[in-house]
């Protein structure tokens, strides 16, 4: 699993490679609690474009950073899922909380017309 | 099952080894005739069952035994079997709730997804002896999928 971030004003960028399981779910959470709390962020876009497995561990993380962004009255988006992850997120319910989008520029576009 | 091939190994307890036991049923499934979706699946229900294995058999200690039995059958089904020696589930029914963790931290999507991919999902556990998780399917042979 290789992590790459990025901030962009309030918003914290997480995108991912690789596969998300319970090898990598604790690094994976520390990771993005620190940048969150580091950044203050509101927005937490977590792109999964090159995520090629997600298990329940791994959706652990996900819902878990959704709970805590919620919490400080952010906001958090999901981009670019594979139909695999996708069947996951949905199977799941996750998809109810989070909404997946195609990709970045699509989410950004949006929340910022929202006046988010 | 009138069974055409099979493998058995076994492994650490420790996280590393999830990867290693879903990439290596997937691989050994991949001799049945199904769909690349199909291992996918596959994949994930024995991601599932080892990490059971590990977090709640184990309570993630990384040096004990998991087994995992992989059978092919003649009629294209697949059986697989996870087996642990740990601490055992004392209520199994509750244990396969959607939802119901014993860890907050995770989905307690586990077993929904076994149910969810598999035709059928049989626990056997007993307390401080250990679980086994064994999961049934069968995929279409070609001669059933022809129009």
């Amino acid at each position: 699993m290789n992590i790459d971030c990025k901030n962009i004003y309030d918003t914290l960028i997480i995108r991912l490679t690789g596969e998300l399981d319970l090898l990598v779910s604790e690094k994976l959470r520390e990771f993005i609690d620190i940048k969150i709390k580091e950044n203050q962020s509101r927005v937490l876009i977590l792109n999964l474009e090159k995520v090629s497995f997600v298990d329940s561990s791994g959706l652990g993380v996900i819902i878990g950073r959704y709970k805590k962004i919620s919490a400080q009255k952010g906001k958090m988006y999901i981009a670019g899922a594979q139909p695999m992850v996708e069947q996951i997120l949905v199977l799941s319910g996750i998809n109810k909380l989070i909404p997946l989008c195609g990709n970045e520029q699509e989410i950004i576009k949006n929340y910022r017309e929202d006046g988010v | 099952m009138n069974v055409k091939n099979y493998v058995r190994f076994e492994f650490f307890s420790c996280p590393e080894n999830v990867s290693f036991a879903r990439s290596s049923v997937g691989a050994f499934a991949a001799q049945l005739s199904c769909t690349l979706n199909d291992i996918e699946e596959i994949k994930l229900v024995v991601s599932e069952a080892v990490s059971n294995s590990i977090i709640h058999g184990y309570d993630n200690r990384p040096n004990e035994k998991i087994m995992v039995t992989v059978s092919i059958g003649y009629d294209n089904s697949l059986e697989i079997a996870v087996e642990d020696f740990g601490k055992g589930i004392e209520d199994v029914e509750q244990a396969m709730e959607p939802a119901f963790s014993s860890d907050a931290t995770r989905m307690g999507m586990g077993f929904t997804f076994m149910k969810s991919f598999m035709d059928t999902v049989n626990v056997i556990s007993e307390v401080d002896k250990g679980t086994t998780v064994r999961l049934e399917r069968r995929f279409a042979l070609a001669s059933e999928t022809d129009a």
